[in-house]
């Protein structure tokens, strides 16, 4: 089925310590999928392998049935933000127009057919006036909105995001996640790494919850229940009822 | 204007003069890339890892492009083996590798017994450049011009984001390399000009004084070569005129121009940004 995602007994190391071990789980398209788990738990690693982006030990990773390398165009990847060099010569409009050369071929350059996509991108974020902005003029929430509207002029089938809520305002989480969610409303697998429980049910129809292994998958109201919770997070229930998980 | 008449009648002269334009203009160019993707390091490492290959070249009677290239190929990959292979972080394989060739170079220098002394190729001496030199530089500036042309897309985003680049299939490991094999080309078409010492500086300073008065990287590149090729001239005016080591004027109009944008720059310089910080506090 198209726009399946399965990962099966995938383990990762770095400098020989286990990072990622022994997870497994599988995923249908029109899904809006959370990857979650306490810092550490190797939640960017995890991924990060999936998408072949960084070895693995072992493991197997099917994308539609097949191998990443024949989805890879249709793969779009938004980073955190702790990874981008924010000063980068880039202006706003700039950066959404790289969201276009995945399907531009060697040396062929953005037509202008491709410049009035990415700013009808922007435009579905709320920021085309920022467009001729450089990238470092913006706040948090603005450059993770500018991200995702480079995600969106992929035109993937597949969006893998890493934390993008983390460190944003209230209205661009808002902005985000209903534009998430209108992508896994038109068939699109959506993957989102993220470390705050309060809004998980939420967002997200399935989560992956791991501690280095494998805790739980599968549809949230299986996954957030306190048993669950407690094996992942080592804590008590009070906790997590302050964080409003609602266990 | 003694010197345009100059330039005019002495062809040693041209040959320099034409040298120093293209390796102004190559050097700014990679520079740019090269201090994006934080590897200022890695340039001033591969100019002095060349230095063995400049020396088997003249063992062997051939021309020092070939084997300082090789040589800084190997010296790339070699820089890459360590880090990739062992907790050694980055900038301790660089320095790890790099000073034992530029070791092993000195050494060969001293035993390859010919009439080029070691000074000239640590510190450069464009007057000196001859006609067959003139030609390898021009072909490898088109070269690199010319990839840089083609793959301005892929050098682009692989330097912005390179997990998204990989992500999407782009093969960044050999993109890396692309990169190391034309910084080692234009390193081999610098020493002629500033010498091994100082190409770090031609690849960095014209670079960083373009970034600090763009925010489009495509004016960046253009802005990084014209200052390179404008330092380069008027480096090789001052050398002329004046009898100074042409790669050392080179650089300081190169940092005189930093430094300019340094103060001045627009958005980035110093001077706005202050007067700009006293400003907001006086209205608030």
């Amino acid at each position: 089925m198209a726009g399946t995602v399965s990962v099966k007994n995938l383990n990762v190391s770095y400098h020989g310590k286990e990072v990622v071990s022994n997870v497994s789980f599988k995923f249908d398209s029109h899904k809006l999928i959370g990857v979650i788990g306490p810092n550490g738990a190797g939640k960017s690693t995890l991924m990060k392998a999936t998408l072949g982006l960084i070895p693995k030990d072992k493991g197997e990773v099917s994308f539609d049935g097949g191998s990443v390398e024949r989805v890879r165009k249709n793969i779009a990847y938004v980073p955190q933000r702790t990874d981008i060099d924010w000063d980068f010569p880039i202006t706003v409009i700039d950066t959404v127009l790289i969201g276009r050369y995945p399907k531009l071929g060697l040396f062929k350059r953005p037509k202008k057919s491709d410049k009035a996509f990415a700013y009808k991108c922007l435009e579905q974020v709320n920021m085309e006036e920022f467009a001729s902005r450089q990238i470092a003029e913006l706040s948090g929430g603005q450059q993770q909105r500018v991200f995702l509207a480079r995600a969106l002029a992929q035109e993937a089938e597949y969006f893998f995001l890493d934390e993008p809520f983390v460190g944003i305002d209230v209205a661009s989480e808002k902005t985000i996640i209903t534009i998430l969610k209108e992508l896994r409303d038109s068939g699109k697998t959506v993957f989102v790494v993220h470390h705050d429980l309060t809004k998980v049910t939420n967002y997200f129809d399935d989560l992956v919850l791991i501690n280095k292994e494998l805790i739980s998958s599968g549809p949230v109201q299986d996954v957030i229940k306190p048993e669950i919770m407690k094996k992942a997070y080592n804590m008590d229930f009070e906790v997590l009822n302050q964080m409003g998980v609602g266990v | 204007m003694e010197f345009i008449s100059d330039l005019m009648q002495y062809e040693f002269l041209q040959k320099a003069f034409f040298t120093s334009i293209m390796v102004g203009i190559i050097s700014g160019v990679i520079g740019s890339f090269i201090i994006l993707r934080g590897m200022a390091l890695m340039g001033d490492a591969i100019s002095h890892a060349v230095l063995p290959g400049v020396a088997i070249s003249f063992m062997l009677g051939i021309n020092y492009f070939y084997g300082a290239v090789l040589i800084g190929i190997l010296a790339a990959v070699m820089i890459g083996v360590v880090t990739q292979h062992s907790r050694i972080k980055n900038d301790s394989s660089i320095g790890i590798v790099f000073t034992a060739f530029f070791a092993l170079g000195i050494i060969l220098i001293s035993k390859a017994q010919t009439a080029t002394d070691l000074t000239q190729i640590l510190f450069g001496n464009v007057l000196s450049v001859r006609s067959s030199d003139m030609w390898i530089t021009l072909i490898i500036g088109s070269v690199v011009l010319l990839t840089v042309v083609l793959f301005y897309k892929e050098l682009l985003v692989s330097s912005f984001d390179e997990t998204m680049a990989q992500a999407y299939g782009l093969p960044t490991r050999a993109i890396h390399y692309l990169i190391m094999v034309l910084l080692t080309l234009v390193t081999v078409a610098s020493l002629q000009t500033v010498g091994v010492v100082l190409v770090v500086a031609m690849l960095i300073t014209p670079a960083s004084t373009a970034y600090l008065l763009t925010n489009k990287l495509w004016i960046m590149i253009l802005l990084s070569a014209s200052i390179g090729a404008f330092s380069s001239v008027a480096g090789l005016y001052f050398s002329f005129v004046y009898n100074l080591s042409s790669g050392a004027v080179i650089v300081l109009v190169a940092t005189f121009l930093f430094t300019l944008a340094f103060i001045f720059a627009p958005k980035q310089g110093v001077l706005w940004r202050s007067i700009r910080a006293r400003k907001s506090k006086s209205a608030a």
